[in-house]
């Protein structure tokens, strides 16, 4: 569960302020059309990592969005030190640098005709890591949307349960998963979209188990590191291999939607709930 | 398998043993420096598991010598009635799944099987499930709701399978739902963590009301090697990411995140199995006693609050 194995060096690959290097097919394209293109390479359409507050912006309705809790930051239960030094010191640094309070932002807000509580979870807060902060906000906006009857949407982004939290953030997996049985049982639509990347204890818990689950093209969807897997069974994985076209041919996923058409594919299958 | 902490141990049992051989053949002083020896090892022994490391708990917990789930079933239980299958794919060898009784208490056992011998473990795949062993321990926790029995979860796993065809089947997929279902089940949910708690793999069993824990087990997010290696870039630091990952039984209790601790005899599990097989009994029967006066939603109602609480903010 480690959201560090793969390291993105995104400076690499912005070569001047413009010109965006696509990752995936290399392809130099004007920084303006790249941010018009919503991150997607016009060329291969590769979809790029996206922060939370561009994604609340790509998919609820303008002025509409009204955040919960952000004033729930990192906890530090274990007081833990690594080679690099405190957690405490690198999670407030992340908050500061980022602007956002945690690995993810949860709210309400408009999808058309139908207002949802939405959370929405960002890679580069330490990895979208799973932690004591993350399953709180995703928890409390779970019993708001059960409070106030709402569909409840979960974009995922992350590497995993965030390990400077020890046991308290595997114990995230459970709360999360308890929060979404209820939702259940309140019989309130949970619609999750795995973004790139969903991985580890975050695909292993309310990631997979939405009434519909939605992912962009080409995510990163699994539960071991590709690497582990290599090493455990000695042989080569095939190229697809935990690719959202995999989990969907496999059954996993019920549709792969493109950025641009995400918010109207949503607005129209919420169209189906009746009552 | 041979620990650094407990080679001290090993020389006075050596030595004993010769001297026993002595007394046998009629040396008296032997028998009585023997039984010298036998209080000091005594003594040391008691302080030595007085004072490990979390690191040498690590060892502990993964001892072969551990009882398995496979002896709770046959020798803790007075009868086991296995069943097989997640009725999707096929049956998983490496969860084992049963109804179970000890003396008049009837439960639904499930756990994480690691063999007794290398063949058991190769047949068992060292404990580490794939997804059709978390849904048939799903299916079988349904089937105790159905039937009004508790369940007793058995965590001993250094975490679920990493393999091509576990994905393919989703093991992501599979440890979520049950991390869902198990929170709304209304039946009582007991979990003992009795070797290795690994991650996300373990946790798929144990959603319980209760979660204890035997002294010299460890339940973490990842291994401490796994850690190491990100965190310190450096494998060897292992002991150092066990310590600070607060993995054994008196942290998570601190933690507040189990209930209880069932202790074991000085020596360990694995020097002492019967014994210990002993204070799990009685910790399943204490246990059950008090969560089968619980009604169905008030469980499920305490067990949302209970995970609820863990990380809460404040
Ligand atoms: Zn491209």
């Amino acid at each position: 569960m480690g959201w560090f194995e793969k390291k993105v060096d995104t400076e690499a690959i912005v070569p001047d302020a413009i010109w965006q290097v696509c990752p995936s097919c290399k392809a130099h394209i004007m920084k303006d059309e790249w941010v018009k293109n919503i991150k997607v390479c016009p060329k291969c359409n590769y979809h790029d990592r996206m922060g939370c507050r561009e994604r609340i912006k790509l998919l609820i309705d303008d002025g509409t969005f009204r955040e919960f809790n952000d004033h729930i930051v990192p906890s530090d239960p274990l007081n833990f030190s690594d080679a690099k030094g405190p957690y405490a010191e690198k999670a407030a640094a992340t908050v500061k640098k980022l602007g956002i309070s945690e690995s993810v932002i949860t709210g309400s807000g408009n999808i058309g005709n139908t207002r949802v509580v939405i959370a929405v979870m960002d890679f580069r807060f330490l990895g979208g890591s799973l932690a004591s902060g993350t399953g709180e906000k995703i928890l409390l906006a779970v019993e708001h949307a059960i409070r106030f009857k709402r569909p409840f949407i979960m974009l995922s982004a992350s590497g995993g349960a965030r390990m400077h939290e020890g046991i308290i953030s595997l114990m995230q997996m459970a709360k999360t998963c308890a929060a979404v049985s209820k939702l259940e049982k309140a019989g309130l639509p949970y619609i999750s979209i795995l973004t790139d990347p969903t991985t580890g204890g975050v695909s292993a818990s309310f990631a997979l188990i939405g009434d519909v689950n939605i992912a962009e093209p080409g995510t990163l969807i699994g539960f071991a590191g590709r690497r582990v897997i290599e090493q455990t069974i000695k042989q080569k994985l095939p190229k697809d291999f935990q690719t959202a076209e995999y989990l969907k041919t496999h059954g996993f996923v019920d549709h792969i939607v493109e950025r641009k058409n995400m918010k109207s594919f949503l607005e129209n299958l919420l169209s189906y709930r009746l009552k | 398998m041979d620990f650094d902490f407990e080679a001290p141990l090993e020389e006075l049992k050596e030595k004993i043993k010769l001297l026993d051989e002595k007394a046998a053949a009629g040396d008296a002083t032997a028998s009585s420096k023997a039984a010298q020896l036998r209080k000091k090892l005594e003594a040391q022994t008691a302080r030595i598991y007085s004072t490990l490391e979390p690191w040498d708990k690590v060892q502990l917990a993964r001892h072969p010598g551990r009882p398995t789930i496979t002896r709770y079933s046959k020798e803790m239980c007075d009868d086991f009635i296995e069943i097989h299958g997640d009725r999707v794919f096929g049956d998983d060898p490496a969860m084992l799944c049963g109804f179970a009784r000890i003396g008049d208490q009837r439960f639904m056992l499930i756990g994480h099987r690691k063999g007794d011998t290398v063949e058991q473990n190769i047949e068992y795949n060292f404990g580490m499930a794939n997804p059709e062993g978390y849904r048939k321990a799903m299916r079988a926790m349904h089937l105790a709701e159905k039937w009004h029995l508790p369940v007793v979860t058995m965590v001993d796993t250094s975490g679920a399978f990493p393999g091509l065809e576990a994905e393919a089947r989703g093991q992501a997929e599979a440890i979520g739902r049950n991390l869902m279902e198990m929170a709304a089940l209304e039946t009582p949910i007991l979990t003992i963590v009795t070797g290795e708690g690994g991650s996300g793999g373990a946790l798929g069993i144990a959603v319980g009301d209760r979660i204890l824990m035997l002294e010299n087990a460890v339940y973490s997010v990842i291994s401490p090697e796994g850690c190491a290696s990100i965190l310190w870039r450096d494998g060897t630091k292992a002991p150092e990411a066990a310590k600070a990952l607060h993995i054994t039984s008196s942290d998570l209790a601190e933690l507040k995140v189990i209930d209880g601790i069932i202790p074991e005899p000085v020596g360990g599990a694995h020097s002492h199995p019967e014994a210990t097989m002993e204070n799990v009994k009685a910790a399943i029967i204490s246990n059950l006693k008090e969560l089968e006066k619980v009604s169905a939603s008030h469980l499920t109602e305490n067990r949302y609050k209970k995970f609820a609480a863990i990380g809460r903010f404040n």
